[in-house]
C-alpha cells in the first residue's frame, strides 16, 4: 500500500463485499429454490431464505426421473454423461494435442509446416460455424447418441498445440542431447523427460478443459436424442421448457445446482491450476 | 518454432500427427468446406432437387431487412455484454488491487461464475425475472414497473445481456487484477508522491497502464458474445420475442435446423467463419504488440 487512506480502504471492502454479494445472488436465489417444497416456490415472492427440504428435494431430484411430464433420464446418470464426456474431451484434448506439439517442436518432416497451419485453421471454425455440416459427418459416421460422436469432434486443439509447442520450445536443447547420447530414443525421450516437465502444464490445461467439456451445450443438444445420453447442462433447457405447463421450480434448481456444483468445485480447489491454465492458454 | 537439435527424419512424426490431423480434416476442415459449397445451393421446398445459383444466398442476406437486424442486434449484444462485464470487473479489479488482506479472498469469491455453463447462468437468470415468481419482476412492481421479458423485446434483450455478462465477469476480474498487479509498484508510489490520490491514480496511471488488457479483453468479450452465448439465449428466449433477441449464431441454428434452408444457412455459416477468421487476426496481431511492450 502506498498510502494510509482508512477511508478508502473501508470503501474498497464495502465495494468488493457488494460485488461478490451481486454475483452469488442467482446462486443464493437458486439453493434457496433447491431448498423449499413445490408448492411453496408457486407463491410470489419466492422466499429469500432456505427452507427444510433441501435434502427432500436432492433424494427425488438424484434418483428421481427429474420432473414429471418431461422424457429426461434420472439426474445421476445425466451427471454421469456429462463426467464421462467432460474427461474424455479433456484427456483426449491433452493426448493429441501432447503428440502433435511434440512432432512439430522435435522432428523435421515434410509437410510440418502445413501441419502446423492445418491445426492453426482449427481456431478458426468453432462449432458454432459449422453445425450442419458436422452434423451431417456424425450422422454419416453413426455416431449419433454415443459418447464417440459427443467428444470426438471437439478434441481437436489449435490452443492446447500451441500451448505445448510453447512449454517444448523452453526446454533447453542439452535435454534431448544427453538424452540421445544416453541412447534414448524418441518415445522415450518423450515419456521420461518431456512428459515430467510438462505436468503442471498438463494439469493447468485439465482444469479448463474439463469445464470446457461439463459445459457444452450446443453439441450434445444436436448429438443426442436418447434420453439416456442427454447431459445435464442440457436437461436443464427441457426442464425450463416443461416449466411451462408444471412448474416444480424446487426440481429445476436443484438440478441447476447439481449440474454447476462440479466445475465450481474444480475451479475453486484448483484455484492455481486455474489461473496459470486461463492465462497461459489465452495466449 | 523448431529445435536446432532434432530426431533424424522417420515414419514416427506422421504417426505422432496423425490423430489431429484425421480429427482436423474429417470433423473441421471437410465440414467447413461443405458449408461452403452448401452456401452456393438452394434446395426445392421438398429437398428433392437442389440447383448451383452463386452468389444468391449471400445476396439475399445482404438484402434481407431481417438478417441485418440480426447482425445489428448481435452487435448491439455484444458491445453491451462487453461494457457491462468489463466496467463492473474493472471496478471490483480496481478495489481488489488496492486492499492487502484478503485479495486472493476476494478473488477466489468472484471467479467461480466462470464454470457456471452459460445455459445454466441463463436459467439462474430467468428464474430471478420469472414475470410471475421472480424477485426482481416483485421489487420492479413496487416501483409500478411492469416487467414481463416474454412479451416486451427490449426486456428479453435486457435479460440475456445481464446473464451472459454476470457469467463473464469473472474472467474479465481475473485478466484485470493481474494486469493490475503486474504493474511495478515504483510507477504507483512516484505518482503518490507527486501528489495524485487513489482515484486520480487510477485514473491517470492505472488504466493507461492496462489498457492492452482491456482491448484484449474487449476481443475475448465480443468473441464469447458472438459464439458462446447460445445456449443463453436458447434457454431464455428462443430468440424471441418476435426475433427480438436472436443473435447471428442462433439465427443459423434456428434456419438450419428448424427451417430447414440449408443453404440459407451454410451462407450465414460462412460469413460467421469470416468473422471469427478478422478476430483472430486482430486477437494475434495484438498478442505480438503485447510482447513488445
Amino acid at each position: 500500500m502506498v498510502e494510509n487512506r482508512p477511508f478508502v480502504t473501508i470503501l474498497a471492502h464495502l465495494v468488493l463485499i457488494f460485488g461478490v454479494a451481486l454475483v452469488a445472488l442467482p446462486v443464493w436465489i437458486t439453493f434457496v429454490g433447491a431448498s423449499h417444497d413445490g408448492a411453496r416456490m408457486l407463491q410470489a415472492p419466492i422466499p429469500m431464505w432456505p427452507g427444510d427440504q433441501f435434502f427432500v428435494n436432492l433424494r427425488q431430484t438424484f434418483l428421481g426421473n427429474g420432473l414429471d411430464g418431461t422424457r429426461t433420464a434420472p439426474v445421476w446418470m445425466m451427471m454421469f454423461n456429462s463426467l464421462v464426456m467432460a474427461m474424455m474431451i479433456a484427456v483426449g484434448k491433452i493426448a493429441i494435442s501432447l503428440l502433435s506439439a511434440y512432432a512439430i517442436v522435435y522432428f523435421k518432416f515434410p509437410f510440418r509446416m502445413g501441419v502446423f497451419w492445418m491445426i492453426f485453421i482449427t481456431l478458426m471454425l468453432p462449432v458454432e460455424v459449422r453445425i450442419l455440416p458436422t452434423f451431417e459427418v456424425i450422422a454419416d459416421l453413426g455416431m449419433l447418441n454415443s459418447y464417440w460422436g459427443l467428444t470426438v469432434p471437439l478434441i481437436a486443439s489449435a490452443t492446447a498445440t500451441f500451448m505445448f509447442r510453447q512449454v517444448f520450445l523452453t526446454i533447453p536443447d542439452e535435454m534431448l542431447e544427453s538424452a540421445r547420447i544416453d541412447g534414448a530414443g524418441p518415445m522415450r525421450f518423450f515419456w521420461d523427460i518431456l512428459l515430467p516437465l510438462s505436468r503442471t502444464n498438463i494439469a493447468a490445461l485439465f482444469v479448463i478443459l474439463f469445464i470446457y467439456g461439463w459445459n457444452q451445450y450446443l453439441w450434445p443438444l444436436l448429438i443426442t436424442t436418447d434420453a439416456n445420453m442427454m447431459t445435464i447442462v442440457v436437461s436443464i433447457k427441457q426442464m425450463l421448457e416443461a416449466s411451462e405447463q408444471t412448474p416444480q421450480w424446487n426440481i429445476i434448481m436443484m438440478t441447476a445446482l447439481l449440474a454447476m456444483v462440479p466445475p465450481i468445485i474444480v475451479v475453486i480447489a484448483m484455484q492455481r491450476l486455474f489461473v496459470k491454465g486461463l492465462t497461459e492458454t489465452d495466449k | 518454432m523448431l529445435k536446432r537439435v532434432h530426431f533424424p527424419p522417420s515414419l514416427l512424426p506422421y504417426l505422432l500427427v496423425a490423430p489431429q490431423v484425421i480429427i482436423t480434416v474429417v470433423f473441421f476442415i471437410w465440414p467447413a468446406s461443405q458449408a461452403v459449397y452448401q452456401s452456393f445451393l438452394v434446395e426445392d421446398a421438398f429437398g428433392l432437387s437442389t440447383e448451383f445459383v452463386w452468389f444468391e444466398n449471400f445476396t439475399y442476406l445482404w438484402n434481407s431487412r431481417q438478417y441485418l437486424d440480426t447482425f445489428g442486434r448481435t452487435i448491439y449484444f455484444s458491445a453491451a455484454v462487453a461494457f457491462l462485464s468489463m466496467s463492473f470487473a474493472l471496478i471490483l479489479a480496481g478495489f481488489a488491487d488496492r486492499v492487502i488482506r484478503g485479495s486472493t479472498i476476494y478473488r477466489t469469491l468472484l471467479i467461480w461464475p466462470y464454470a457456471v455453463a452459460p445455459v445454466l447462468a441463463g436459467a439462474l437468470w430467468l428464474f430471478m425475472f420469472n414475470p410471475t415468481l421472480g424477485i426482481i419482476p416483485f421489487m420492479l412492481d413496487n416501483v409500478g414497473y411492469d416487467w414481463n421479458h416474454y412479451l416486451n423485446g427490449n426486456q428479453a434483450m435486457c435479460l440475456v445481456i445481464i446473464a451472459a455478462a454476470w457469467k463473464q465477469v469473472a474472467y474479465n476480474f481475473l485478466f484485470y487484477l493481474a494486469a493490475m498487479q503486474s504493474i511495478p509498484k515504483s510507477i504507483i508510489e512516484a505518482a503518490a508522491i507527486d501528489g495524485a490520490g487513489p482515484f486520480r491514480r487510477f485514473a491517470t496511471v492505472i488504466f493507461p497502464l492496462i489498457s492492452p488488457t482491456t482491448f484484449f479483453l474487449l476481443v475475448v468479450n465480443a468473441v464469447y458474445a458472438f459464439f458462446e452465448t447460445f445456449g443463453i439465449i436458447h434457454a431464455v428466449t428462443q430468440g424471441g420475442p418476435a426475433n427480438a433477441t436472436t443473435t447471428l449464431v442462433y439465427k443459423v441454428y434456428n434456419d438450419g435446423f428448424i427451417g430447414l434452408d440449408l443453404g440459407g444457412s451454410a451462407a450465414q455459416s460462412v460469413i460467421l467463419m469470416i468473422l471469427v477468421i478478422a478476430m483472430t487476426v486482430v486477437q494475434f496481431r495484438f498478442i505480438e504488440k503485447r510482447v513488445q511492450y
